[in-house]
């Protein structure tokens, strides 16, 4: 196949599941948390990490051996922030309604240790291209939990999916409302976006073992 | 490689190479997008002196904008009329709106300096509204809003913003049950400019003998609340001498 080889491929397809950041290495959590009541927030953040995980993964990769080791966090963190600027500043201009939701969590995306963590430990030692699909997956792998998190979350806690009421509606008592049914205010607080992460961790160890570490 | 990437000469060149670099690129971003954003938070303007004056299209428990295609038409629609304030008299200005409140307060600081107050009229179902612009301090940072009164004085809605409260804490003040909780109060008593007040009292709007002139609390805000309260005092206040001539 083209492109990508086998190699390149366990690159991308290895932080979606097996080796993910969120529910595997346990990184990324606090925005997980933060940005989930809604699907649409979730995908535009996923999205906006992916953007600055991937670029930021290949300009490092492409300056590995100009950055001086003393000063390289910092370049890092030029980089990621750069990026992130870039990011918040193109939302402001376009998605407006969006990027005032967001708030500071775009802001925060430096702050996410998967961009360092990434940069350091794999951009740094490997070629642009290798960074560049290390970058995809691991953001994609960040996002897919987004994601899942998000949906049940907005699901059962607003009824709605992309703002879109797909339970009925609550006020005129339409739809599952017609029987009674109410919506999980819980559902849009921090704490049962943990707990929802939570499940997600168990259900994925409860299907493969290699992940339970040995205490 | 022959180049030494340890040593001080090299590592401060490609430092400041690096920050030359970033920096002229950030400037170049920010100076492309700067009309699109600075359009933006015109029309988020516009949406929320409508959505003081109640041309919203909120559902139960939600805040929802007029919509952004929508926004131009309804404010040439339902703002009648646009003034600048400076004490008792008014002169009209269609781009008040325009009016940037924090650089007046800035310049108003210099006591020569007489501060340029936007009011915007607005009319819709056969009734007036009186939309004045707040800017005040929260407990982080800047919180602002717009209050919208009849010919009597008394709110007919409020749009409140802030910069940097805490989320879920003094965050809550652009939360429906909040906000609607001012359509109602009075901004004279006994003829007297008094304003509103945020506080913990006989404020419960579901109270039949609840206090005039008073909003409940936010649980967990008291400072944004007292930063609410003071705003309204103090911008309210500045509008005093020409709200008492529609008073009569």
């Amino acid at each position: 196949m083209g492109l990508l080889t086998k190699k390149d491929l366990k690159l991308v397809k290895d932080p979606l599941f097996d080796n993910n950041p969120i529910t595997v290495q346990v990184l990324g959590i606090c925005s997980a948390l933060a940005i989930t009541a809604q699907l649409k927030a979730a995908i535009v953040m996923a999205i906006s990490v992916m953007f600055v995980l991937a670029a930021g993964n290949v300009v490092i990769s492409l300056m590995r051996n100009i950055i001086p080791p003393k000063i390289r966090i910092i370049a890092q963190l030029v980089i990621a922030a750069a990026l992130v600027i870039i990011v918040d500043q193109v939302l402001k201009a376009y998605s407006y309604e969006l990027s005032k939701q967001l708030s500071v969590f775009v802001g925060l995306i430096i702050t996410n240790c998967i961009i360092m963590g990434r940069f350091e430990a794999f951009a740094l030692a490997n070629t642009p291209w290798k960074s560049f699909l290390d970058g995809i997956g691991n953001a994609g792998g960040y996002g897919i939990i987004l994601v899942i998190v998000a949906f049940f979350r907005e699901l059962l806690g607003s009824g709605s999916l992309f703002g879109i009421k797909v339970l009925g509606d609550s006020v005129k008592k339409t739809g599952l409302y017609a029987f009674g049914y109410e919506n999980n205010g819980f559902m849009l607080l921090a704490p049962m976006a943990l707990i929802t992460l939570g499940i997600i961790i168990w259900v994925q160890r409860s299907r493969n073992s290699s992940l339970i570490e040995e205490n | 490689m022959s180049r030494n990437t340890e040593s001080n000469t090299y590592t401060i060149l490609f430092a400041t190479a690096m920050v030359l670099i970033v920096g002229s690129l950030l400037a170049f971003v920010a100076q492309s997008l700067k009309g699109k954003i600075a359009e933006n938070k015109r029309i988020e303007k516009q949406q929320n002196i409508l959505y003081a004056m109640g041309v919203n299209e909120n559902e139960e428990g939600s805040v929802n904008f007029i919509s952004k295609k929508d926004v131009d038409n309804a404010f040439s629609k339902y703002i009648v009329k646009q003034y600048v304030v400076r004490g008792l008299k008014a002169t009209e200005n269609n781009k008040a709106y325009l009016i940037d409140i924090k650089k007046e307060a800035e310049k108003a600081k210099k006591p020569s300096y007489a501060r340029r107050l936007p009011l915007f009229v607005g009319e819709k179902d056969n009734k007036t509204y009186y939309i004045v612009p707040v800017r005040g301090k929260g407990l982080w940072d800047a919180i602002w809003g717009y209050i919208a009164l009849d010919k009597d004085l008394v709110v007919e809605g409020v749009y409140f913003d802030h910069k940097g409260e805490t989320p879920g804490l003094g965050g809550n003040i652009k939360e429906r049950y909040f906000m609607d909780a001012f359509t109602g109060e009075h901004i004279f008593k006994d003829g007297k400019f008094e304003g509103i007040t945020v506080l913990k009292g006989n404020a419960d709007p579901k109270s039949l003998d609840k206090a005039d002139c008073e909003v409940d609390a936010m649980a967990g805000a008291t400072l944004t609340g007292n930063g609410v309260s003071a705003m309204l005092k103090i911008d309210l206040k500045m509008y005093e001498p020409y709200l008492e001539t529609l008073n009569q």
